[in-house]
């Protein structure tokens, strides 16, 4: 027993050792990239202007254009311009990045019309909340429902498993034509996005339910209404959380084309805007934070979910 | 003792004719008549159950045995209301079966337990069902607990438990009900040989306690020695009625009695009705035609 006990105690050292290797791994091959001189650089970012007229400090010119100009001060005997290797203004080494998070919180945008970051992800978190849960609400009852009754579900999915193929983002303009600029045909894409996998991943897992289980809720008497509340919705409950968990991430990435349609708003627009000033530590920040915000509600769900289903088994195999 | 030298297996003590004659008086619980059920199937019409009769009296134990594909599971079945007949009838104190209910408890082989509950709501569930109050509902699933002897796991969930302790809690979520026959589709099936033979003598024990009819499905042949009082042999293809079996092994029944002449009388019998030697292999073993290779060294020699 404690063997047992030992082993499985290590093992998730191990794998929290991994998980955290995970994330570093990328982070230090940026680090190289960013920090050692040698390591790509194809820029060369000019300190020194020298006698070259269109040269200016924290100007970024090729390493061939620079070295040519070089030669040709050289030549011309024109005082030497001198520049240290520098990347190209698309990547950003981390501290930039790490501080314009930062900055993106505690300080006013340099642009007038630009909205803070933290705005920014608020209004595209309402779009996604509002999003999810319009097409929970139909969504979900309707796949648990198609997966118990066949003849719904056969009257239903073939559609929905057409209409699935349909991309979202083809409903733009009709969107924007029916619900106008704003957040309404933001949330529909979302919607149109989310709705038909849910429908059809949801009768199949309530498809999945053990037969035997409803079989035996049947001979204790459960029919009809009944065998649905207390027997298919409690049976594959669990199965259906990790289903919206996964739904849930499918939203988000619907929402950067969702927020594209009508006027650009959230954190589209607040992108959009820092890579037309080449703000592009900012837009790394601000695209790090959906990957923050999404894992990180994954994560808190998926803890969630063990509180909550203290019975399923298949929580242990993971 | 030679197979030559064993009793017939029609031969009964005193006692036991005695008992089945007091059996036979009691009323009819079941009654089965002409029951079949014919399906489509891509060979063509199948009759999975051809005019099956007979009854079951009130607290008797009858087993169902028979070759795979006899159909035992599908009689348990249409019986519990999960599965229709196409013709004949069945019924549960001289009315018609139609769908499942509460007067008719089913164990099933696989684990039924509904594993969002604890043992304890398992065992209320059909109560509550039924329309009890939580009380009264708690207080029969804690009663029905004790006499499985489970009342120490009543919060524990289903996956908590061994297979032997789950099938006890789905023997006690069926008996709550209190129903009028308990049907049992191979409950033992999936348990070791100790943890089956200690649950057939619990069985034995909870159906020497409390008024209970049991009809129950097993393919294996000690097992229904052991439990019946008669036994309902079945044939494949079609499910037919080969023979009812008055089992004379006398009660009550012990591990002791595997080897007395009546038992070893009957087992015969069955087997001879089960495997006849005369039988070819099933279809589906004749297309197994193994060949041997030597994969290890000649000299090398395991026997």
């Amino acid at each position: 027993m404690s063997r047992i006990a030992l082993l499985t105690e290590s093992d998730t050292r191990q794998r929290m050792l991994l998980a955290v290797g995970s994330f570093l791994l990328p982070l230090l091959v940026w680090c190289l990239v960013s920090y050692v001189p040698f390591i790509w650089h194809p820029k060369v970012e000019i300190t020194v202007p020298g006698g070259i007229d269109y040269f200016q400090t924290g100007m970024l010119v090729d390493r061939p254009q620079f070295e040519d100009e070089l030669a040709y001060a050289r030549e011309q005997n024109l005082a030497l311009p001198a520049g240290r290797p520098a990347n190209p203004i698309y990547l950003p080494a981390p501290h930039e990045v790490a501080q314009a998070f930062y900055t993106g919180f505690v300080k006013e945008p340099v642009q007038k019309d630009a909205p803070w970051l933290h705005e920014s992800l608020w209004h595209s978190i309402q779009i996604i909340f509002w999003g999810f849960v319009i097409s929970s609400i139909i969504g979900v009852p309707l796949g648990i429902l198609a997966g118990t009754y066949t003849r719904l579900g056969r009257l239903t999915e073939p559609f929905v498993e057409f209409f699935r193929y349909l991309p979202a983002p083809a409903f733009g303009a009709l969107a924007v034509a029916v619900l106008g600029i704003y957040d309404g045909p933001k949330i529909a894409i979302i919607v149109i996005g989310t709705l038909f996998q849910q429908v059809l991943i949801i009768a199949n897992t309530t498809r999945k339910l053990e037969a035997t289980i409803v079989e035996a809720a049947r001979t204790l008497g459960t029919r009809g209404g009944r065998l649905l509340t207390k027997v298919v919705v409690p049976g594959i409950l669990p199965e259906l959380y990790r289903d919206q968990r996964i739904l849930l991430g499918w939203a988000w990435t619907y929402l950067i084309v969702a927020e594209l349609i009508g006027t650009s708003s959230g954190i589209t627009f607040y992108i959009t805007q820092q890579a037309r000033y080449q703000h592009f530590d900012n837009v790394y920040a601000a695209i790090m934070i959906i990957g923050i915000i999404g894992f990180g509600t994954d994560l808190i769900l998926a803890r969630l979910g063990k509180r909550l289903f203290p019975w399923d088994r298949s929580q242990e195999r993971r | 003792m030679h197979e030559n030298d064993l009793p017939s297996y029609r031969d009964q003590s005193d006692e036991v004719r005695a008992r089945f004659a007091r059996i036979r008086e009691r009323e009819t619980i079941l009654e089965v008549r002409h029951l079949g059920k014919r399906y489509r199937s891509a060979q063509g019409e199948v009759d999975a159950l051809r005019d099956i009769n007979f009854s079951v009296h009130r607290r008797e134990f009858v087993c169902v045995i028979g070759p795979s594909g006899c159909g035992k599971s599908t009689l348990a079945r249409i019986l519990a209301g999960l599965d229709s007949h196409t013709s004949g009838e069945a019924l549960l104190d001289g009315k018609s079966i139609t769908g499942p209910g509460p007067d008719r408890g089913m164990v099933f082989q696989g684990y039924s337990l509904f594993p969002w509950l604890t043992v304890k709501k398992n065992v209320m569930f059909g109560p509550q069902m039924k329309g009890a109050d939580t009380d009264g509902a708690a207080r029969d699933a804690a009663m029905w607990l004790e006499l499985v002897g489970l009342e120490k796991f009543a919060d524990a969930y289903p996956h908590q438990l061994s297979g032997g302790m789950r099938q006890r809690v789905a023997i006690a979520r069926a008996l709550v009900n209190q129903p009028r026959i308990l049907l049992m589709d191979e409950p033992f099936g999936a348990l070791d040989a100790q943890t089956r033979a200690k649950m057939q003598s619990h069985l034995i024990d909870i159906w020497r306690n409390i008024d209970i009819t049991v009809l129950f499905i097993t393919h294996d042949l000690d097992e229904a020695i052991y439990l019946a009082d008669r036994i309902l042999v079945l044939k494949a293809h079609p499910g037919e009625v080969q023979e009812i079996i008055e089992v004379p092994v006398p009660r009550p029944r012990s591990a002791a009695q595997f080897n007395s002449p009546a038992f070893r009388a009957t087992k015969a019998r069955l087997e001879a009705l089960i495997h006849p030697a005369t039988e070819a292999v099933p279809e589906d073993e004749q297309v197994v035609t193994p060949h041997m290779i030597r994969f290890t060294n000649v000299a090398d020699n395991v026997e």
